[in-house]
C-alpha cells in the first residue's frame, strides 16, 4: 500500500431538498489512479468541488499528507498541489494558448518564458501544443490539452479529471491514458471521474462508487466486470433496449453533397456532406464534439437554410424551408441543448409544448392559441413519456435534465414524424431516462420513421443504430452497417488521433 | 456580513409590489428634495399627486387633463413594451411621435380649408405611417447591417426635432400670420380637429385609440402566436429560432408596431391638445413612455395604471410651478427617480439579501 495522499472522512454536503454527499470517506494514495464512479446526480461533482475548494462541506474532514486540509477557495487548493481539469473548458476562443494558460495562473511568468515552459511540459508528457495558436482554432482534444498543461505547470500532487474522455476519439483516449500513466509513475495521484466503465477498468487501480450521494463500494475495478460495476452504480439490473428486426424501406431523407458555412465564427462548416436515411432505419452519426454536429442539426432542422435541392424529404426539395415548413412535411428535430434551444427555461411545459408543435398539432387557429388543447397535449407527453413533474404549469428549468429531455424528445415523437433528428439524446441523463429515450426512438423507427441520432456516446450509437457514419471536421464518412463495427473501426472513422500519434512515438 | 443570494425563481410578490414601493420611495425622496428647496414637503406632494384629482379648486381643470396627458403615454408605452419583451429596444419613440404628428398635420394642411369626413381618418393613417416609417430606419439598418437599434432610434429623435423645427419655420408655417413660427391651428379646422368627444372629460380619439391598443396588445401577448414568439425571442432566442421565428422579421414587426403607435400619439396630439406644428411641440412623451412601460411591467394593464400616474405627475408639476413656484425640472427629477427606484428595487426580484454571521474560519 502506497503512502496516503488525501484522506476524506465523512464528507457531507446538503443543498436545499437534496443531500449531494452523505458521509463519504475514502483514501487516495500517492501516485494512485483512483476512479470516482457514479451516475449523473450521484454526487461526484460536489465531492470533487469540495476537494478543489469550490464548495465547503457541511460536515466531515479532509487530510492532505496527514495534515488537515480545508481549502476555502481553488487557489488555496492549487497551492497545496491539487489541480483540476473540468469537463467544460474555461478557455477564451479569441486568445492564444499561452495567454489562456497565463490567465489561469496566480503569478504568470512573462509570456515568452511561459511559452517555452508550455513547449517543455507538452513534449515531456506527449501532449503536443503550439503556445502561439488561437484557442478558437483548436479541436476539443487540443483544448483539453491546454487545460491539462495548465495544471501540469503547477506541478500537482493530485490531478482531478472530470469526464475527460467525453470529447476525445478512442485513439486520443489512448494517448491521454499514456500521459496519465506517466504522471502516475512519477508520483502524481489522479482522481478520475467517469461513468465509462471499460475506461476505468483499463486505467485505474482503485475505484470508489457513489450512488445517491453515498459511497456504495470501494473496489479494484480490474477485478470486477463492467456489468457488475454498472449494477453497483445504478443499483438495479439493467436491460438493454429491444429492437424488432425490419426490412429496409424507401428513402425518406436525402442529403446530397452539401457544403454549408457555420453561423458561428468558431463553428465548423459542413463540407460535401451526403447521406440517405430510409424508413425504419436508425442512422447513428458519431464524432468528437465540435466537428460539425451542431451545424448538421441546424441544417437538418431548418434553422440554417441550405440550397433547396441538396436536402430532400420524401423526394421533395426542402433545403430552403425553415423549421415550421419542414415540420409540416414530417421532419422534426431535438437539438442537443435542452434549456435555451429545445425548450425555453422560463416558460411552462405547456408553453414549451406549443413551441414546436403549434402547426403540426393544430394548437393555434389563425394564429390564436388554443391554450386548453395545448395543455392537454403537454399532459399527454408527460403521461406517455413518464416525465416526473407536478404538472404542465411547471417551468422547464425546474425539471431535471433527464425529465426535461424525456419531455423534449417526447414532444417531437408525439408529432408523429416521418423523420426525426436528435443530437445527444441522452447527454447528462440518468440511466433509467436514457433507456426510456432510446427505447422510444427505436419504437418510432419500428413504426416506420427514419431516425437520425447524432451522439458522442459510442456505446449508445452501437446499441441503437442500424447504420453508422462519423463527422470529422465537417466531413461525413460513408455510411456503413453498424453490425460488425469495432470501436477501433469507429475511432478511425472519427479521424483517429491525427497528429497526436507522433508525440508519443517520438518520445517513446 | 450581508450576502446576495440568487433566487431560484424570480419572486412574484416583489414583481408586483416593487412598482408601488417605487412610487412611495419617490414621494419620500421628493419630499426631502422639496424641503431642501424650502417648500413645505407635505403641501408639495399633495399638490402633485392628489390635488389634480381631488382638489375643488383645480379639479375641474385638471381632471380632464389627466386623460389628455396619459393617453399618448399609454399609446406609446404599449407599443414599446411589445418590443422590450422581445429584447428589441426602441428608445426613439419621441422621434416617431414627432414624425407621426408631421405626417398627420401634413395631410390636414394639404386639404385646408376643404371640408370632408375622410380627412381625419386619412390623418390617422398618415400619422401611423409616419411613425412606422421613422422606426423602419433603425429596423432595416439592424437587419441589414446589424447596427444597434438603441443608438440609431435615439439619434433619430434629434434628426426628427430638426425636421420639426424646419417644418414649423418653413413649409408648414401659417401663411396668414406673418412673422410667427408655427402652423395653422388645426383646432380651428373642423375636418382635422381631434376634438373632445364628451365635454369636459378629456376624452378625444387618442384616448379611444389608447384603449383599443391596450386591448389588442393584451390579446396578442396572451392568446396569439405572435405574442408567444415575441416572448420566446426575448427569453430564449435560440429556442425562438428553433420554433421557426425569424429574428429579422420580429425586429421589423416590433419596431413597426411601436413606431406606428408613437406616430398615432403624435398625430392625435397635434390635431387636438397640441393644436399646431410648433418648434416646442414635443414635450418628452416618447421618453416618459419608456418609464411607463417599465413601471407597468411591460403588461398592458400595468401600463394603463403607470400611464395614469405619470400623466398625473405632468399635471401636478404644472400646478406646482404655478402655485409653489417649483422649478419645472422638478417633475423630470420625479420621473427619473421613479425609474431609478424601480430598477434598484427590482434587484430583489432576482436576489435575496441574507444577513449571515461570519462563520468562515
Amino acid at each position: 500500500m502506497r503512502a496516503p495522499l488525501l484522506r476524506l472522512d465523512g464528507l457531507t454536503k446538503a443543498y436545499p431538498g437534496v443531500v449531494a454527499n452523505d458521509d463519504v470517506s475514502f483514501e487516495i494514495g500517492e501516485g494512485q489512479m483512483h476512479a470516482l464512479l457514479g451516475e449523473n446526480g450521484a454526487g461526484k461533482s460536489t465531492l470533487v468541488k469540495m476537494i478543489y475548494g469550490l464548495v465547503k462541506p457541511d460536515k466531515g474532514r479532509m487530510h492532505l499528507h496527514g495534515k488537515p486540509f480545508a481549502p476555502a477557495k481553488p487557489s488555496e487548493a492549487r497551492r497545496n498541489g491539487v489541480a483540476m481539469v473540468f469537463q467544460h473548458f474555461s478557455l477564451f476562443d479569441a486568445l492564444d494558448v499561452a495567454e489562456n494558460v497565463a490567465l489561469g495562473m496566480e503569478n504568470p511568468p512573462p509570456l515568452r518564458d511561459l511559452a517555452q515552459r508550455i513547449r517543455d511540459v507538452s513534449e515531456e508528457y506527449g501532449l503536443p501544443l503550439d503556445p502561439a495558436r488561437l484557442v478558437g482554432e483548436l479541436s476539443a482534444g487540443e483544448r483539453q490539452r491546454v487545460e491539462i498543461v495548465r495544471c501540469l505547470l503547477q506541478d500537482p500532487k493530485l490531478l482531478i479529471m472530470d469526464e475527460p474522455t467525453s470529447v476525445l476519439t478512442p485513439q486520443e483516449v489512448d494517448i491521454l491514458f499514456l500521459t496519465l500513466r506517466k504522471l502516475s509513475a512519477e508520483g502524481t495521484a489522479i482522481l478520475y471521474i467517469s461513468h465509462k466503465l471499460e475506461e476505468i477498468r483499463a486505467l485505474c487501480d482503485e475505484a470508489t462508487i457513489l450512488r445517491g450521494g453515498r459511497k456504495v463500494a470501494t473496489c479494484d475495478p480490474r477485478e470486477k466486470s463492467a456489468r457488475e460495476l454498472a449494477e453497483l452504480m445504478v443499483g438495479q439490473v439493467l436491460t438493454p433496449p429491444e429492437r424488432p428486426a425490419k426490412p429496409k424501406g424507401d428513402v425518406v431523407l436525402q442529403v446530397d453533397n452539401l457544403s454549408l458555412a457555420s453561423n458561428n465564427p468558431f463553428g465548423t462548416s459542413l463540407k460535401n456532406v451526403s447521406f440517405t436515411l430510409r424508413k425504419g432505419e436508425v442512422l447513428g452519426i458519431a464524432g468528437v464534439a465540435g466537428n460539425g454536429q451542431d451545424e448538421l442539426l441546424l441544417m437538418l432542422s431548418g434553422e440554417l437554410p441550405a440550397p433547396s435541392v441538396r436536402v430532400q424529404l420524401k423526394g421533395k426539395p426542402v433545403g430552403h424551408l425553415g423549421p415550421n415548413g419542414r415540420r409540416l412535411l414530417g421532419l422534426v428535430a431535438a437539438p442537443e441543448e435542452r434549456l435555451g434551444h429545445a425548450a425555453a427555461p422560463d416558460m411552462s411545459l405547456t408553453a414549451n409544448a406549443l413551441l414546436s408543435a403549434s402547426r403540426r398539432k393544430g394548437l393555434a387557429k389563425h394564429g390564436f392559441i388554443d391554450w386548453r388543447k395545448t395543455e392537454s397535449f403537454a399532459r399527454d407527453i408527460i403521461a406517455r413519456f413518464d416525465v416526473r413533474t407536478p404538472g404542465p404549469h411547471v417551468l422547464a428549468r425546474a425539471l431535471s435534465g433527464g425529465n426535461l429531455q424525456k419531455f423534449v424528445i417526447g414532444r417531437e415523437i408525439e408529432l408523429d414524424p416521418d423523420v426525426i433528428i436528435v443530437n445527444q439524446p441522452t447527454w447528462g441523463v440518468d440511466a433509467a431516462a436514457a433507456a426510456t429515450i432510446r427505447q422510444a426512438l427505436l419504437d418510432l423507427a419500428g413504426k416506420g420513421a427514419g431516425v437520425l441520432v447524432i451522439s458522442q456516446d459510442l456505446d449508445e450509437l452501437l446499441e441503437i443504430s442500424d447504420s453508422f457514419a462519423a463527422l470529422n471536421e465537417g466531413r461525413l464518412t460513408d455510411t456503413r452497417p453498424a453490425k460488425g463495427l469495432s470501436v477501433e473501426d469507429i475511432g478511425l472513422m472519427m479521424g483517429g488521433a491525427g497528429d497526436m500519434h507522433v508525440a508519443h512515438e517520438a518520445s517513446a | 456580513m450581508i450576502r446576495l443570494e440568487k433566487r431560484k425563481e424570480p419572486s412574484k410578490f416583489w414583481r408586483i409590489a416593487n412598482p408601488f414601493l417605487a412610487v412611495v420611495l419617490t414621494m419620500l425622496a421628493g419630499a426631502v428634495m422639496f424641503a431642501m428647496l424650502g417648500k413645505d414637503p407635505v403641501v408639495a406632494i399633495r399638490l402633485i399627486f392628489f390635488d389634480p384629482i381631488f382638489s375643488d379648486t383645480f379639479g375641474s381643470y385638471s381632471r380632464p387633463q389627466l386623460l389628455i396627458k396619459s393617453a399618448p403615454l399609454i399609446l406609446i408605452a404599449v407599443g414599446l413594451a411589445v418590443g422590450f419583451k422581445a429584447n428589441i429596444w426602441n428608445i426613439g419613440a419621441e422621434g416617431q411621435y414627432i414624425m407621426g404628428a408631421l405626417f398627420g398635420a401634413g395631410v390636414a394642411l394639404a386639404f385646408f380649408p376643404a371640408p370632408g369626413w375622410y380627412i381625419f381618418p386619412l390623418m390617422v393613417l398618415a400619422g401611423a405611417f409616419g411613425g412606422f416609417l421613422w422606426a423602419m430606419i433603425p429596423a432595416i439598418l439592424k437587419t441589414r447591417f446589424n447596427t444597434n437599434e438603441i443608438l440609431v432610434s435615439l439619434l433619430l429623435v434629434y434628426v426628427a426635432e430638426k425636421i420639426l423645427a424646419a417644418m414649423a419655420l418653413g413649409v408648414m408655417r401659417n401663411p396668414d400670420i406673418a412673422g410667427f413660427p408655427g402652423s395653422r391651428d388645426l383646432r380651428r379646422y373642423e375636418a382635422a380637429h381631434n376634438a373632445e368627444l364628451f365635454a369636459n372629460t378629456g376624452i378625444h380619439w387618442g384616448v379611444v385609440a389608447a384603449l383599443i391598443a391596450v386591448i389588442f396588445a393584451y390579446v396578442m401577448m396572451t392568446r396569439h402566436m405572435l405574442g408567444f414568439h415575441v416572448q420566446l425571442a426575448g427569453q430564449a432566442p435560440r429556442a425562438a429560432r428553433f420554433a421557426g421565428v425569424s429574428p429579422a422579421r420580429l425586429v421589423v414587426i416590433c419596431l413597426g408596431i411601436s413606431g406606428a403607435l408613437a406616430g398615432l400619439a403624435g398625430m392625435f396630439e397635434v390635431s387636438g391638445p397640441g393644436g399646431q406644428v410648433r418648434i416646442e411641440f414635443a414635450t418628452g412623451y416618447g421618453f416618459t413612455a419608456i418609464i411607463v412601460a417599465f413601471l407597468g411591467r411591460l403588461n398592458p394593464i400595468g401600463i394603463v395604471l403607470a400611464g395614469l400616474l405619470l400623466g398625473l405627475t405632468y399635471i401636478g408639476g404644472e400646478l406646482g410651478q404655478m402655485i409653489l413656484q417649483l422649478p419645472g425640472a422638478a417633475i423630470q427629477v420625479f420621473q427619473g427617480m421613479l425609474l431609478f427606484f424601480l430598477l434598484a428595487l427590482d434587484f430583489q426580484t432576482n436576489y435575496r439579501l441574507r444577513l449571515s454571521k461570519g462563520v468562515r474560519t
